[in-house]
């Protein structure tokens, strides 16, 4: 995987993770094509699109958008499942995650996605592994507590396309 | 403003009093957040981030601030960097807070230095010791941070460094230690390989660690290392297929299965390195041709993990030595993606289409309805990969009804599919539009491979190719020329230069005249303006009146090359010595491996210089950043003066000519006529006249109204659906040969074979109405047949009118159920000979899933459900008054196999697509 980004409805980027060293004139133009790119498209659509030399993988969860880019000869289907383990992640962590916690707590949000992919490769996908390494490095982390009841994302996990 | 950010803002007040005093420290982002959803304008946003880094920047000079209160400071920093301000006078104090904090610290400074400097960036240097130091403490959490940081950002040059601590670190008794620290070795091997060449063994004794992830990250690295030398990791299959086994088996611990599929990711990156290692090796493939086709039958469960390890599992089995019987299960799988009403699944049965018609083009023919549905879909994606698709199976057939579809999208023709092209005039003609329309969005190379086509063939055999493009030329420029874009002005002025003297009625004044023209137009580029120059170089003789004219009203241009080439000009023409010494016709023969140069370099080899390296080579052995350095030999065209016969675009290309120049050099043009050939579609009448019984003799006017009717099939089916079979027999042509074409063929001649036969069976008589039934019947099978007939009647005697009438029937329309028992059944079955097998959808929302896709079926087409025993159905039809049809249906898997068989040939065909259709718009 290139990177992967994460941005709302109104084109607000909530998480950038790159994997391939890029000037930041490149990600801020990258980051600015694709979010037009990919809110411009029509909900019954294919969630691929050819980008430059790449293809892009992308799937809307409630209000976020969460897109990846990859190499022509990757699998798309299971980019797609990449997305849906990393946001069953996010909602096992946070508990019904929703767009809030991911902008309110974005740091926590890049632990958990460090702990699942490494260097732009499935490090651990055993969801029980994940969190726990994540749980571990919290132990010493003060616990604050919050109630944040709006969107769900998993309540819009759509049935797999 | 949207209903999120109102949410947003409803769920402020209670996310800040939920706020206990451990929490207070992130307050400070929080309301930065806060204000930053207040704001209407990007203005104020700026504003505001500018007045928080100013804050910020306080904030880490102050000695006073502490490593907790640094650590608040750095995820601000993190959130301003993501809305896209410049904040890297804080990269220096994330890496300080990663050196200097506790625990919690250090991971904030870890996610900051990941996040902000790339692999190249100079702090990270700084970073180094850090890291040391983290490896070797005795906090498994920090040897974990250090270790992700590693893999994800750390300077090339200090690899060695740390190697030693990481490659410790694959014997730690923790396992995601032992993980992250394989993770962080393929990353080195990424970017050093040479660096870890050393530690190969280790890596297979992380292949075969206890913990499943371990084994699963170590994968990477092979997938890596196989894919660059698959010939040195043979004796590693048995390995491979074994893990592949038991995963398929179901032997890992359940927290590594994904929606009860076990280890999906583990799957796939086996599937692949399986794959790598059994290309065009059938010994090492006969070992995976098990677990292969165990992989296919494992993937029942209709989820997207299941189809990705399918699409795996078909790309594999198409890339290793092939066996029979796995390909065709593969080749039915594709049909479960492509017939997939999800648009998803339908794109990766695209991709995988275009994959395997690689290995065999026949395969498309199955689905050609499907793609060519899919060239009309309204999503581009989707478009596109058909296209691509139809790239891979172009041929000398069906060339031209390709490359109009892919015009019609978008200027994508790649030059090598025009290799097909069947005629001169067809070729330059389409040359034409691609330049015209696409134009300078092409890529350099492709009117400099045209260009190459023209000028590498030989003078006899090409003239004629070369004639057409100039006569076509002259035409263009004589049109409207302002819109035209530029590569298309220096291919016709290259060409006009090099070859116009080949066509004697071609007035040369004239040609001078046309390009003399194009120079005074504003909208030409001067790069152009050079070509346009160098072509007049080449043409006059005896012209030098218009010559000097031109050359006179150049040497007062701005553009010191014009100036220059208009003196060159001027002086060529004066001088036709000179002239004839420099453009002789042919001297350009350019020595492309530079052996003039081996007396210089064998002399600076003896004087001890070091032999030439690539520069890809060099930048490999050397660890330090060569890039400044680095060069490159741009073609500079507007400082080119080279009056020579050859274009100067030509010559650096002639130069740089490489191995692939022969593929794209072979234009097959002589004996290429329009071949519909007996495969594909010909708009032949092969129509016989249609027996139709005269019906006026059937009917008896009663009354004073005398009704005579005539109908008569025309051979006019619906005419979208002609066009798509149309399409289908132009595009799929040539692709396979003997039956498998016939459905093409069967398919398409619908609408010009007509075959219906009808009568009036009776009139009803009333006092102001008649009704007439007229029965017909359809002696072959068509998928579509539309009927057009005029009714003429008398009200008073002398007077005719005539009415037109015309309706669309299709084979559904013809079809009625056929009762028989199972004996009978078995009976007929045994003495027809005509049959065809396909896999189709199976319907599996209800219970019983071989039911109700046969009771759908039966609604849909009227058919006769015979008997259903277990997981088999046999099912009859028959063509009104007509061929029998039986159908034996067996569910296979997620499929519905299918079975057919008839006495009549096309009509199994038919009633297949109609059952398709049927099923895909359940």
């Amino acid at each position: 995987m290139q990177f992967m980004l994460l941005f709302s409805r109104q084109g607000k980027l909530r998480l950038q993770k790159w994997y391939v060293p890029l000037s930041d004139k490149e990600k801020k133009k990258i980051t600015r094509e694709l979010v037009q790119t990919v809110l411009a498209r029509k909900p019954k659509m294919c969630s691929f699109l050819e980008w430059r030399d790449l293809k892009i993988v992308y799937k809307r969860y409630a209000s976020l958008y969460f897109c990846c880019a990859i190499e022509d000869q990757d699998n798309e289907l299971i980019t797609l499942e990449i997305i849906h383990r990393y946001v069953e992640l996010l909602d096992k962590y946070f508990g019904s995650v929703c767009e809030l916690d991911i902008i309110f707590n974005f740091e926590k949000a890049y632990f958990i996605l460090d702990e699942f992919l490494l260097g732009g490769e499935a490090q651990e996908t055993s969801k029980k592994n994940v969190l726990k390494a994540i749980e571990q490095a919290d132990l010493l982390q003060e616990v604050s507590t919050q109630s944040v009841t709006s969107e769900h994302l998993c309540k819009c996990i759509a049935t797999p396309q | 403003m949207s209903d999120v950010v109102e949410k947003t803002l409803t769920a402020l007040p209670g996310l800040f009093e939920s706020q206990t005093g451990a929490a207070k420290i992130t307050n400070r982002l929080r309301q930065l957040i806060k204000s930053i959803t207040e704001l209407t304008s990007k203005h104020e946003e700026e504003n505001l981030i500018k007045r928080e880094l100013s804050a910020i920047k306080e904030q880490v000079s102050s000695p006073n601030t502490t490593m907790k209160q640094m650590r608040e400071i750095m995820v601000r920093a993190m959130y301003c960097e993501m809305l896209g301000y410049d904040a890297s006078f804080t990269y220096i104090h994330a890496i300080k807070l990663a050196q200097q904090g506790g625990v919690l610290e250090k991971r904030v400074g870890y996610l900051a230095v990941s996040l902000f400097l790339n692999e190249g960036h100079e702090l990270l240097l700084l970073l180094v010791n850090t890291v040391l130091k983290d490896l070797q403490s005795t906090n498994l959490i920090e040897v974990c941070m250090a270790l992700t940081v590693v893999a994800q950002v750390f300077p090339k040059d200090m690899i060695p460094a740390v190697l030693p601590l990481v490659e410790d670190k694959l014997s730690h008794p923790k396992e995601i230690i032992r993980r992250k620290a394989v993770l962080a070795l393929y990353k080195f091997y990424l970017i050093a390989p040479n660096q870890v060449q050393h530690i190969h063994a280790k890596f297979c004794k992380a292949l075969s660690d206890k913990d499943p992830g371990v084994m699963a990250s170590s994968l990477h690295i092979y997938l890596q290392l196989i894919r660059e030398s698959p010939d040195s990791y043979k004796d590693l299959t048995g390995s491979f297929v074994t893990i592949l086994k038991q995963v398929l088996g179901g032997k890992l611990p359940v927290d590594f299965n994904y929606h009860s599929v076990p280890a999906p990711w583990l799957q796939i990156q086996l599937l692949r390195i399986l794959s790598l290692l059994g290309k065009e090796d059938q010994s090492t493939s006969e070992l995976m041709y098990e677990v292969l086709d165990e992989s296919l039958r494992r993937a029942e469960m209709n989820h997207n993990i299941t189809y990705a390890i399918l699409y795996e599992c078909v790309k594999a089995v198409y890339t290793i030595h092939p066996k029979a019987e796995l390909l065709e299960k593969a080749a039915r799988c594709i049909g479960n993606f492509v017939l997939s009403p999800k648009i998803n699944l339908k794109y990766l049965g695209l991709k995988a289409l275009t994959y395997v018609v690689q290995h065999d083009a026949k395969l498309a023919l199955q689905h050609q309805m499907t793609i060519i549905e899919c060239l009309d879909h309204s999503d581009f994606t989707i478009k596109r990969e058909t296209l691509e698709l139809l790239f891979r199976i172009t041929n000398a057939q069906n060339v031209t009804v390709i490359v109009e579809k892919m015009l019609d999208f978008l200027c994508y023709v790649p030059i090598k599919t025009l290799t097909f092209a069947p005629d001169n005039s067809w070729f330059i003609q389409t040359m034409n539009d691609v330049f015209s329309i696409g134009g300078d969005l092409l890529q350099q190379d492709d009117p400099n491979n045209f260009l190459r086509l023209l000028a590498e063939g030989k003078p006899e055999e090409d003239d004629q190719l070369r004639l057409y493009a100039v006569e076509s030329y002259l035409t263009v420029l004589k049109g409207h020329t302002s819109h035209l874009p530029q590569c298309f002005l220096q291919v016709m002025s290259w060409v006009l230069g090099e070859y116009a003297h080949l066509q004697e009625s071609v007035d040369r004044r004239e040609v001078i005249r046309l390009l003399t023209q194009l120079l005074d137009q504003r909208s030409v580029s001067s790069e152009t303006r050079v070509w346009i120059l160098s072509a007049l170089t080449k043409i006059p003789e005896g012209q030098t009146d218009l010559i000097l004219d031109l050359a006179e009203s150049l040497s007062s241009s701005q553009d010191t090359v014009l100036r220059q080439q208009a003196q060159e000009l001027r002086h060529l023409s004066q001088d036709s010595q000179l002239r004839e010494w420099v453009l002789v016709e042919n001297s350009c023969a350019v020595d492309s491996s530079l052996s003039f140069l081996d007396g210089f370099v064998s002399e600076a080899l003896a004087a001890g210089a070091a032999p030439y390296k690539p520069p890809h080579q060099r930048q490999e052995e050397l660890s330090l950043n060569l890039e400044p350095y680095s060069f490159s030999l741009p073609v500079s065209l507007s400082s080119c003066s080279i009056t020579d016969r050859q274009s100067p675009t030509l010559l650096s290309v002639s130069s740089g000519l490489s191995g692939n120049s022969a593929e794209l050099s072979t234009l097959i043009l002589e004996g290429v006529k329009r071949v519909w050939g007996k495969d594909g579609y010909l708009p032949q009448k092969e129509a016989t006249a249609p027996p139709v019984d005269e019906p006026s003799a059937a009917v008896q006017p009663a009354s004073q109204q005398e009704a005579a009717e005539r109908i008569e099939p025309r051979p006019e089916p619906s005419t979208q659906n002609q066009d798509k079979q149309q399409l289908a027999s132009s595009l799929f042509v040539g692709l396979g040969v003997g039956s498998s074409v016939s459905l093409v063929r069967k398919l398409f001649y619908d609408g010009f074979t007509a075959s219906l036969r009808g009568n009036v069976m009776d009139c009803l008589e009333a006092r102001s109405t008649s009704v007439c039934h007229y029965a017909l019947l359809m002696d072959d099978p068509h998928t579509n047949v539309s009927l057009t007939g005029t009714v003429s009647y008398q009200t008073q005697p002398g007077h005719t009118n005539t009415l037109p009438f015309s309706g669309t029937l299709s084979t559904a329309d013809f079809i009625r159920p056929l009762v028989v028992t199972t004996e009978e059944y078995g009976k007929l079955w045994l003495s027809l000979s005509h049959d065809v097998k396909q896999n189709l959808k199976l319907l599996t929302d209800a219970g019983d899933p071989l039911r109700t896709t046969l009771n759908a079926l039966k609604d849909a087409l009227q058919l006769h459900v015979v008997d259903i025993i277990g997981s088999e159905g046999i099912v009859a039809c028959r063509l009104l008054s007509g061929a029998p049809c039986l159908l034996h249906c067996r569910v296979n898997g997620a499929a519905l196999a299918m079975w057919l068989r008839s006495p009549h040939p096309a009509l199994p065909d038919f009633i297949l697509y109609h059952c398709q259709r049927a099923l895909a718009h359940h």
